[in-house]
């Protein structure tokens, strides 16, 4: 009987070290936490972690920095475009990414997120697309789809009512002064591959002041979407993708 | 040699950051104000001492940009004018919270809403008070030269950083726009690298989290009710340590006077004329002019108080800083507190405060 | 012939039952055990380690990183 040995030369995967110790707040599945490890992975591999500033949003991922072990700054509701402009205008050689959720960017942080791609600040936004305000409880989202049930839309988002829901990286692309745009996920393993070859692909963007990178990765949020973690993943692949589609939408890098 | 030159009072604001060696400017055109950003646009300063000037989208996305700057232990500024304050409210309520040091300042206008783009002292409230949510303060000066201009861009960035708060420079249209002769600060460069890493170090977040071994954070969130009430008397310490260090207060004929006003800023300037005919006519009169609104010279005007008879702030509102004139005065001490002023944009005349405080005699 | 086999550890105490690993799982080798963590919590146990590849999909997509995946190759 062939076993293999729990030992360090057979080791293939690990939690990141960048990964701090405290237990996550998100709820189980919450792809958050996926997210925060290819981001923590990226910069420990590139060498990145005497380079780097993050700005932690206003919403479930408000307490990013007590996970990933870098530099943060926490930001007000939809401000962390602007704080990150500054950052990276006064310290050209640092990587500098924000992290932000749909409300905080798509929503009440539109005029800074769009005045920060209309600068082509060479930062990195990391937005995470769930259709829905997670911390607050389940509200609707400029994301969310139509026909999508939320506490502020109990019979379906209604066009009518509510408009549309709008899509961020479409917009991002857009804009001369972005350089990369994609849209990716994190629920299966080939997935959260490409969603880390893409992020690192937007952190050498900013180090290499290449304009500003937007990597949109469409999400879950199980508690939100009153479905459990495995089940939200198939309704997003149903539902979320093709409004969302998955793939670059600009790469001039 | 001393550097003279005549300028406005908000082109000295932008010629003194650069002199002081600031980081950073960001910030949004607004009247009367705009030649700030104008005049380090013009002077492109990221060509010589490698400031960073920036038109922001809104003064929300400035005074967030002030914070990103301040974070990283940068020395950052912008400047506004009364409805751009209100828009920053928000930031500065995040900046006072993480205990950024940076410089803001309001070359106030008329309120409220969009009001008037004259000269207008009614922002005492906004700044002094607080204005955005929370137990905080910001170190308000109170400048009615283009020489104070210039000297307290330096100041503020120094206090700023001495007690990790925003620092604020309260001015108005009339000294904005106004020309005069000016001693310009003597040049001192931006903090390199190191110096900024020594200074700032043990919170900046400068990116530098391996080499200093911690990570740093900027952060106003304290979940825990607890940490929080901490937190806040920690800011509250710091508050009562810059009361009792940081009051400057100009007292002028103070000492035997019966009746005295206290003005700031622009209706300072009118006082002193108020004084000098006064005191030609045989009455008794003093000026307290406030330097510092935050700390605010209580002391000063409660023992000027003990013998005087009438204490009229002269304020172009409708009477906010009277408020702190007549906390520092007390219920129990016999000296009368009035207020007087126009407001609106509207500049009282030297002949009115005279009248004002001749009906009192 | 060589063959690759592997097999895991789990941080039961951090492990939140979430069950997307069992989903991505390729060779169904791991699931929801019966017992409990100290948070009540059903954590992901290993059923059949023989036929564990070491693909480290399931901690690929775990979001509270609680897998460590060991791999070895067997001549």
């Amino acid at each position: 009987m062939m076993k293999v040995e729990k030992i360090s030369e057979n080791m293939v995967y690990q939690k990141p070290r960048l990964i701090t110790n405290n237990t996550m707040h998100y709820c189980p599945g919450c792809s958050h936490g996926t997210v925060h490890k290819i981001v923590a992975e990226l910069i420990d591999e590139m060498g990145l972690e005497d380079n780097a500033v993050a700005v932690s949003p206003v919403g479930c991922s408000v307490l990013a920095y007590n996970y990933i072990d870098i530099d943060w700054v926490q930001a007000a509701h939809g401000r962390a475009p602007a704080i990150a402009t500054a950052l990276k205008r006064l310290m050209p050689d640092r990587l500098v990414f924000t992290y932000q959720g749909d409300g905080d960017l798509a929503a009440i942080g539109t005029a800074e997120t769009i005045h920060s791609l209309v600068r082509g600040e060479n930062i990195v936004i990391i937005f995470i697309n769930n259709a829905i305000y997670g911390m607050t409880g389940g509200q609707m989202a400029p994301t969310t789809l139509i026909g999508q049930k939320t506490a502020t839309t109990p019979y379906g988002r209604d066009t009518a009512l509510n408009g549309f829901p709008y899509k961020m990286g479409e917009i991002a692309a857009m804009m001369p002064g972005v350089t990369y745009v994609t849209r990716q996920s994190v629920d299966k393993p080939a997935a959260v591959r490409a969603a880390k070859k893409a992020i690192k692909k937007a952190f050498e963007n900013s180090i290499g002041c290449k304009g500003t990178s937007f990597v949109e990765i469409v999400a879950t949020c199980n508690s939100g979407w009153k479905l459990s973690p495995v089940a939200s993943n198939d309704w997003m692949r149903e539902n979320m993708f093709p409004e969302y589609p998955l793939g670059d939408l600009k790469n001039n890098g | 040699m001393e550097d003279i030159k005549l300028l406005k009072g908000n082109e000295v604001l932008a010629i003194a950051a650069i002199r002081c060696g600031a980081d950073g400017y960001f910030g949004y055109p607004i009247t009367p104000q705009s030649e700030v950003m104008e005049t380090l646009m013009d002077e492109r300063p990221w060509l010589t001492t490698g400031m960073v000037v920036l038109q922001a989208e809104s003064e929300t996305s400035s005074i967030n940009m002030i914070y990103g700057g301040a974070a990283a232990g940068k020395r950052v500024m912008t400047s506004s004018s009364s409805p751009g304050l209100s828009l920053m409210c928000e930031g500065l309520s995040y900046l006072a919270g993480a205990e950024l040091p940076c410089l803001v300042v309001n070359v106030a206008r008329g309120g409220p809403g969009l009001g008037s783009i004259q000269a207008s002292q009614a922002d005492y409230f906004q700044l002094v008070k607080g204005g955005g949510h929370g137990d905080y303060k910001l170190i308000v000066l109170a400048p009615n030269s283009v020489q104070e201009m210039n000297d307290f861009v330096g100041l503020g960035f120094d206090l700023a950083f001495k007690y990790r708060i925003p620092a604020v420079i309260l001015t108005d249209g009339i000294i904005g726009q106004m020309m005069e002769k000016v001693t310009l600060s003597p040049e001192r460069p931006r903090r390199t690298e190191e110096e900024l890493a020594k200074e700032c170090g043990d919170w900046a977040t400068t990116g530098r989290k391996a080499s200093r071994g911690k990570a740093n954070l900027a952060n106003s969130l304290f979940l825990d009710s607890v940490d929080l009430e901490q937190h806040n008397l920690h800011l509250q310490k710091k508050y009562r340590e810059i009361e009792k260090n940081e009051v400057l207060c100009e007292q002028i004929q103070v000492e035997d006077a019966e009746y005295i006003m206290v003005a700031y800023g622009t209706s300072s300037r009118i006082c002193m004329k108020v004084v000098e005919d006064m005191r030609k006519e045989g009455h008794k009169v003093g000026l307290i002019r406030p330097i510092t609104l935050f700390p605010f010279p209580t002391e000063i005007i409660a023992k000027a108080a003990e013998h005087s008879k009438v204490i009229l702030s002269v304020e172009m509102s409708a009477g906010q800083m009277v408020e702190d004139v007549r906390l520092a005065v007390g219920c129990a001490c016999k000296c009368r507190v009035e207020h007087f002023g126009r407001f609106g944009g509207v500049v009282h005349s030297p002949a009115e405060v005279y009248e004002a405080l001749k009906a009192l005699m | 012939m060589a063959k690759i086999k592997g097999t895991i550890e789990v941080d039961i105490q951090k492990c939140k039952g979430c069950a997307v690993c069992v989903s991505v799982c390729p060779t169904k080798v791991i699931e929801l055990g019966a017992k409990v963590n100290d948070k009540g919590y059903n954590y992901v146990v290993m059923l059949n380690e023989d036929d564990c590849i070491g693909c480290a999909g399931c901690a690929m997509v775990c979001p509270d990183s609680v897998i460590t995946v060991y791999k070895k190759k067997f001549e």
